[in-house]
């Protein structure tokens, strides 16, 4: 089950942005930070199951799109309420311009 | 003025509670129009200078309408400055309060901490237990035993709608729930909806608030002069009208129990001193359906989804002769409410969802 899968390729998604990616019946965030690094996260947050693919990156904050909830993508950390859960945190590796994303 | 007994239960704990939550209407998935991706980012980035430069403008008008009331205490010439002074205190610290609370405000994040608690000391609301009856109210928008933000229940009281221009009753409740989270009472309807951990911080700031009128009242008893509950506390009663004027309009008359913002919301065009006070929340369909866009975006954000969504009312004064006569009819008639025409451009509402409330409109 640690099974690096492809989520994307890195060219779709922008500097401080993030992707939605679904898999297995599960979903996932994806982002890419800033300084051109990629991260990946539960894709729903952990106040009310709302997908944060829908919302704002700023900086290593990935902010709800419906409750304004803030987390550090890079950490999962919860960083402003009403986010009061910390996000699962996935390791990424980009490979020949693929983002894959080792899901346990 | 007064009607039969609702038989809404508007209780968070109570049978209406239970009701949304079993039939799907909590945590429902609502409607948005469609918005491409790359332009909700655009209208979505943060600033910090607009919410400056407003700051900068409010704080100013603050000081310079405070100290002139002070100067010209006594006489008549002190009137226009407590109006103009009033209405920034307690008026205008209803959108602070909402805008920063969201965060959507300035992007450096301690900003919008600064002026949430400044906002929430002056508007009288816990900053705590605010920000989550606010969450819990774009959660379950006008959902009947779900929303505790539902300033206009079914049917109407009326009287305490209109006292609420002065504040009498909101200041009254607000120093009643302060002095109770002071002495470490968090009541059974807060519980639901602020979590274990924040309710400590809750009571923190009750009891801090609660020092600071204190001094207040100690002060003016000191200097046998009402001016200093004249410049801290009273203001959010004498200064109240325009968040109330402005805020009845947000969802007053329309429809509940609905999962879409087009039905129970209200956008509408008012003049550029209101929406200065208000930060734009006259567009409020657009700002429930997608509260991350922060007030100074919200004209754009509007431009741009227009064609989806009713057409907005023209001014104040219409807003009120659309509502006023939908909260008479509800005296009798409480399911009655306004239905919003979507322009040819909109989807259609899912009326599967909404047969019921559609139904009632009709009559």
């Amino acid at each position: 089950m640690n099974d690096w899968v492809e989520a994307c390729a890195a060219e779709e998604i922008d500097e401080e942005d993030v992707m939605r990616f679904d898999h297995g019946g599960r979903t996932f965030a994806i982002y890419r930070s800033p300084d051109d690094e990629f991260f990946a996260t539960d894709g729903l947050c952990t106040h009310e199951k709302i997908h944060l693919a829908d919302g704002l990156v700023m900086d290593d904050i990935i902010e709800c799109p419906k409750h304004n909830g803030r987390f550090n993508y890079k950490t999962g950390a919860a960083k402003g309420a009403p986010a009061c859960v910390n996000l699962k945190t996935y390791p990424v590796k980009v490979d020949a311009g693929k983002v894959l994303v080792q899901i346990g | 003025m007064t009607a039969a007994p609702s038989r809404r239960d508007y209780s968070l704990i109570g049978r209406d509670a239970k009701l949304a939550v079993e039939n799907g209407l909590s945590a429902a998935e609502w409607y948005h129009t469609d918005v491409s991706r790359k332009q909700m980012k655009e209208l979505m980035q943060r600033s910090d200078g607009p919410a400056i430069r407003d700051t900068a403008i409010w704080i100013a008008a603050l000081v310079v309408s405070g100290a002139g009331a002070a100067w010209f205490w006594g006489t008549w010439w002190c009137v226009p400055f407590f109006f103009v002074y009033g209405v920034l205190y307690g008026s205008s610290t209803d959108s602070r309060w909402h805008e920063c609370g969201h965060g959507t405000a300035f992007r450096t994040q301690w900003m919008n901490d600064a002026v949430y608690q400044v906002a929430c000391f002056m508007i009288m609301r816990n900053p705590v237990t605010w920000r989550w009856s606010h969450t819990r109210h774009h959660t379950d928008t006008i959902i009947v035993g779900r929303d505790p933000e539902i300033s206009v229940m079914r049917p109407p009281d009326l009287v305490r709608a209109i006292l609420g221009f002065v504040g009498v009753l909101d200041a009254w409740h607000a120093m009643s729930d302060m002095l109770r989270n002071a002495a470490g009472n968090i009541s059974a309807a807060e519980k639901t909806f602020i979590p274990q951990q924040e309710q400590p911080r809750a009571i923190r700031v009750a009891r801090i608030w609660t020092a600071i009128y204190a001094v207040t009242i100690a002060l003016a008893l000191y200097s046998g002069s009402f001016l200093p509950l004249m410049l801290v506390g009273l203001p959010r009663l004498y200064g109240a009208w325009h968040h109330v004027m402005v805020g009845l309009l947000q969802h007053g008359g329309l429809a509940d129990n609905v999962t879409d913002h087009r039905l129970n919301s209200r956008t509408l065009y008012m003049n550029p001193v209101s929406r200065f006070i208000y930060w734009n929340m006259n567009y409020h369909v657009e700002h429930h359906m997608f509260p991350m866009v922060p007030y100074h975006a919200l004209p754009k954000l509007h431009e741009l989804i227009k064609h989806d969504l009713p057409a907005p009312t023209p001014s104040i004064l219409a807003g009120y002769r659309e509502m006023i006569p939908v909260f008479l009819r509800q005296l009798r008639n409480e399911d009655y409410f306004l239905k919003r025409e979507l322009p040819p451009t909109a989807r259609p509402y899912r009326e599967e969802f909404h047969n019921d409330a559609v139904a009632a409109a009709a009559e």
